[in-house]
Formats: structure tokens, C-alpha cells, sequence
């Protein structure tokens, strides 16, 4: 678990959310800092073995930090910045491939 | 003049004079040298601020609310200032996944452009460079013990990189493990931070300090010898120091609860919430390696590292190496090698006269900023069951679930190297692609074989290097041949 040093005034946050639960971070910050000071403590399931991961690394090379980012998955959350509005989940496994409807 | 801020692909000129890679001490000093000597640059980074890892965030962050991390880290601001006042392209948060060399002629000369592919603001692109300066600097030593998967358990790294990128500091029962320099400087800097260490489990092997003491003279004449002791002194005062680690496993259910350490032969068990690993850095390769630079190992650092001339130059034409990914020597260090390298860059594309004095002194002040090295190097290196894992149960390959057990199968059945290994285990396979692993196999294979990495070799790599969305690929601009190629038509839909 993490604390923040200072918490943001409530007039600078931005709101987004977790697997359905509305969360707040400060501006500027990445989506897994800010996942990990909500007190988020696992990310994803691993692919493999199904076991809870969480960020290792923060600065781009475990990939263990990955989430699905507005629909979009396996995004790196240590690489993005918080947005607000945005909708993250967690990743259970392996990401099923959903079939687009051919044009 | 500044910086101009580029945050879609489209924004991208169609080629440049100096494209580099990573916006660390390297990059920026690298970049800021060649806008300076009126060269057209583009600097790429993934993050959304300058200063790499070393300097993370120093463009946000106020000295006044975060004195704690140290002079060393407030110097990296008047470099970033200065990158962002120079004449120059800078796409933050942007990911270069592929680096296509130039083609060369038979004296191996350069005859056209280095093309780099990038993705930025949502789509991807291919640009072009005459030359290409990879600062892609370090990352932590993978430190593979058992339950190093679990939540809770990071690298010290990622710790300091949470405290100067978001101002968050671990809370509960925090424990320290591993070795080198960073790990006391992080345990000084959460200490200022307020938060509270239940203990510091130092792994440094006993058996390195004779080797080491043999570059002592250097060490006692670099400023490391007064950083070092300061720090040590501060943190021992603090904190619960346990030296002579020579074993660790972390345990829980979901996430880590306890830490188990071996020292002197007898076990003992810590209540653990947080667990912070660290021993030492190795180049960041992968993009090197991929785009076919020459990789060596570097027996002293026990890494890989591209083959670099003095002045950073790799064996791709056109195609330079600078900092610590280029080998480790520190973020002062990195600066100075990429300001030698832009140099040698432009004088190699005919942009700046023969070198003089000026690069002499740079040279000189290398030097100076490398002494000291050698000791760490040495007095750090990790004991071999913390480079390859003894417990076979221990995973290796984070994202395939590989474990050291698998990988001494593997080898016992007579699997040659890495490159074989994926076909067997998939290990090195995952997102990662061997970030994570790579180092551990090398280890495990050259020691059961009883040889040097050196002969055993590193993954082979291919692009693209970091992700790529199959709907950015595609949505790339193709020419009529490749479309020809892959659906029989051509953009018009004739056969």
C-alpha cells in the first residue's frame, strides 16, 4: 500500500474509474501511481498461472502494470497518465480477442 | 527559441538530421548539443516529461516539497531547461518499436537513412534519421528470489520513481533487500519521506570485497567515497542494517506477508507488507539489440552491452549508443557521453568542423566521472545464487511462468542457448520480450554449463520492441507493392 505525501486539493483531481469503483488521483501522475495510491494492490491476473500482479518496475519494462484502458487492453498503466473520465479494468488472464464485424 | 511539443504522429517532419532516443541525462544532453549546432533533432521518450528515470518528473517537481531527494537529483533541472529552450522536436510520450539501420555499402558505409518506427497520440508512423542516438538507459538487475511475483514486492527503483513521479511512499511494514549504491540512497530518501523501515536485508557478497579492493585508489579520489559514506552512515543510524544475507524468499497469500532470509546458515522470518528489491542496473538493450547492433558482454559489470566506439558510435553505421545503456557510469557520466557523441554524430554527417580542444576536455571529463566505477562494480556485483536462482521453483520468465527448475531441464536435455530455449519453454516470449528474464537465463545456462555468458549470448531480439496495436499497424501508409503482396489487389481494387 502507499500513502501520498500531500493530497490534492479536491478543486485539482481528476476522477476515473476502477472496475467500476470512481476513484481520484492528481493530475499529472500515471495511471498505476495513481491506481496504487487508491490503495489498489493487484492489477491483473497472470496469464499463466492466474496468480494477482501488481506494478514491479514502474518505468516501462516488466509489464506486469497492464490493464485495460478504455476497451483498449494490455496498456501499460505505468506509461499513461491518469485521465479524467477514464474507465480502467483489470485483466483476468489471457484478454479474449473480441471478433470485429467485418466492413 | 524552445522546444517544440509534439503529441501526434502526424506533427513528425518526414526525416531528420539526429533522431534520439530517450530523454534521460543522455538524450537530453545529447539533443541539446546538436539543436545547438544548428542540427535538426527529434528526441522520442515514453514519458511525459523529461529526465529519464534518474531525473523523473524534474520538470513538475518543487525542491521546496521534495528537498529529500538530494542535490544529485536537482541537478538533472538546469539540463532539462535547457533541453526545452533549445531549437528542437520533442514527443513526449511516444514509443519508438522499431529502428531499421541504414543500408550500407560494401566498405559498410551508410548509403541512405536510418527509419524508425514510432507510435504517438494513438497511431504509428515511420520516420527517417540520417543518424540515431539510442539513450535508452538502465534498468534494474533482475533480482528473481521465490514470491518476487507476488503484489507487494517492487523493485526499489519503481519505489523511488513512485516517490519523485507522484509523491507516494509505501506504507506498512516496509523491507529493503538486495545491494548496491541506489538501495541505501532509496532507504534515506523514504526515511526523509517519513516512512517507517523494518529492516535493510544487505545481500552484498562478502567474497567481492578482496576483488574490489584492487580499485580503491580510484574510488577514494571520486566523490562516490563521500556520497557513499554519508549515506551509509545515515541509514545504519536509522535503520536495522542485516548484512550477510545469503538467501531470500517472500511468502503470502495474494500478496507478500513475510520475508524468510538466510544469513550465517540460520533462517528467520519477517512480517512484510511492502518488499523493495535492488541490485544494481544493466543497460537497457532491447532496442539495440533488435535493430542488429553488435551486443557484448561486459564481464566487470556482468552485463550486456552494445559494442561502442569511444565516442559512442555502434557497429551499425549511422547508429550510436550513449549512456547507460551503453554500459553503466551513472547519469553524470551519461551526460557527458552524450554530448561526445553528438559531436562525433554531426562531425559524421558533416554538419560540424573536426573535433578540438573542446572535445578533449570532454574526453578528460569522462574520465574523471568514470573513477570510482570500477569499485562499485566490483564491491556490488550479486552473488551468483541472486544472479541464477538455486531454488528451482523460483520463477524466471515473469510472464510465462517459467521457472529456473524448467530452465536446467532445459539445458540438461541439451538446449544450446536462449534463442532455443523460447521454442522449448516460451520463456523470454511474454510482453516483456526477455526484459525481465534475460539477464537470469544467460546466468543459468553458462553456469550449468560451467561457462561464461559470454559464450552462452543474450535473446536474440526482433521488432517491434514495445507493443503495437495491430490497428495502428494497419493503418499505416502502405505501398502498392506490400498491398499487391498481402491481398492480391492493388488500392484501387483491381487484380
Amino acid at each position: 500500500m502507499f500513502r501520498r505525501l500531500r493530497e490534492p486539493s479536491p478543486s485539482d483531481t481528476v476522477t476515473f474509474s476502477f472496475d467500476g469503483r470512481a476513484l481520484r488521483a492528481a493530475p499529472g501522475q500515471s495511471l498505476a501511481t495513481a491506481l496504487l495510491a487508491a490503495g489498489v494492490s493487484a492489477f491483473r491476473t497472470s496469464v499463466v498461472g492466474g496468480e494477482p500482479r501488481a506494478p514491479y518496475c514502474l518505468m516501462g519494462v516488466c509489464f506486469d502494470c497492464l490493464v485495460t484502458v478504455d476497451g483498449v487492453h494490455n496498456r501499460q498503466s505505468c506509461l499513461i497518465e491518469v485521465r479524467d473520465g477514464m474507465v480502467v479494468e483489470s485483466q483476468d488472464g489471457a484478454p479474449a480477442i473480441a471478433a470485429e464485424s467485418a466492413a | 527559441m524552445s522546444a517544440r511539443l509534439l503529441s501526434h504522429v502526424e506533427q513528425l517532419d518526414e526525416a531528420y538530421d539526429l533522431a534520439v532516443i530517450g530523454a534521460g541525462p543522455a538524450g537530453l544532453a545529447a539533443a541539446t548539443e546538436a539543436a545547438e549546432a544548428g542540427a535538426r533533432v527529434l528526441l522520442l521518450d515514453e514519458n511525459g516529461t523529461p529526465g529519464g528515470q534518474i531525473y523523473r518528473a524534474i520538470t513538475r517537481n518543487d525542491p521546496q516539497e521534495l528537498p529529500f531527494l538530494g542535490r544529485d537529483y536537482w541537478k538533472g533541472k538546469a539540463l532539462a531547461d535547457s533541453f526545452l529552450a533549445a531549437t528542437l522536436d520533442y514527443a513526449p510520450t511516444a514509443t519508438a518499436w522499431s529502428l531499421d539501420p541504414a543500408p550500407q555499402d560494401r566498405d559498410e558505409k551508410a548509403t541512405g537513412l536510418a527509419r524508425i518506427g514510432v507510435s504517438l497520440g494513438g497511431a504509428a508512423r515511420r520516420i527517417d534519421a540520417r543518424a540515431v542516438l539510442l539513450a535508452t538507459g538502465a534498468m534494474e538487475r533482475p533480482m528473481p528470489v521465490p514470491g518476487w511475483t507476488l503484489p507487494g514486492v517492487m523493485t526499489a527503483g519503481a519505489a523511488q520513481i513512485a516517490l519523485k513521479s507522484a509523491g507516494i511512499v509505501p506504507t506498512g511494514r516496509v523491507v529493503l533487500a538486495g545491494c548496491g549504491p541506489l538501495i541505501y540512497l532509496l532507504a534515506a530518501q523514504l526515511l526523509d519521506a517519513g516512512t517507517r523501515i523494518v529492516e535493510l536485508l544487505d545481500t552484498s557478497d562478502r567474497e567481492r570485497r578482496l576483488p574490489a579492493l584492487r580499485h580503491l585508489p580510484g574510488f577514494l579520489r571520486s566523490p562516490y567515497l563521500s556520497k557513499g559514506l554519508g549515506l551509509l552512515w545515515k541509514v545504519r543510524r536509522s535503520l536495522k542494517v542485516v548484512s550477510g544475507v545469503t538467501a531470500l524468499r517472500i511468502t503470502g497469500q495474494g500478496s507478500a506477508e513475510a520475508v524468510t532470509y538466510c544469513r550465517g546458515g540460520r533462517e528467520r522470518t519477517l512480517a512484510a507488507d511492502c518488499v523493495l528489491l535492488h541490485q544494481g542496473v544493466v543497460p537497457n538493450i532491447n532496442l539495440a539489440s533488435a535493430a542488429g547492433c553488435a551486443i557484448e558482454w561486459n564481464e566487470t559489470q556482468r552485463a550486456f552491452q552494445p559494442t561502442t566506439d569511444g565516442e559512442g558510435r555502434s557497429s551499425l553505421p549511422g547508429v550510436f549508443v550513449v549512456g547507460d545503456g551503453a554500459g553503466i557510469g551513472g547519469a553524470e557520466h551519461a551526460e557527458v557521453s552524450g554530448r561526445i557523441a553528438a559531436r562525433a554524430a554531426l562531425r559524421d554527417l558533416g554538419l560540424a568542423p573536426e573535433a578540438g580542444d573542446d572535445l578533449a576536455a570532454l574526453v578528460t571529463q569522462r574520465r574523471r566521472l568514470a573513477r570510482g566505477r570500477a569499485f562499485l562494480d566490483n564491491l556490488y556485483l550479486p552473488a551468483e545464487p541472486f544472479r541464477a536462482p538455486q531454488d528451482d521453483e523460483t520463477i524466471v520468465c515473469r510472464c510465462e511462468e517459467v521457472t529456473a527448475g524448467q530452465v536446467r531441464e532445459a539445458v540438461a536435455l541439451g538446449v544450446p542457448g536462449p534463442n532455443q530455449l523460447k521454442t522449448f519453454l516460451r520463456c523470454g516470449m511474454g510482453p516483456c520480450q526477455g526484459r525481465m528474464c534475460a539477464l537470469t537465463v544467460s546466468e543459468i545456462m553458462a553456469a550449468e554449463r560451467s561457462v561464461s555468458p559470454a559464450e552462452i549470448g543474450v535473446y536474440r531480439l526482433r521488432p517491434p520492441v514495445k507493443p503495437l496495436r495491430l490497428s495502428e499497424l494497419a493503418a499505416m501508409p502502405q505501398t502498392p507493392e506490400a498491398l499487391i503482396a498481402v491481398t492480391g489487389r492493388t488500392a484501387d481494387g483491381d487484380h
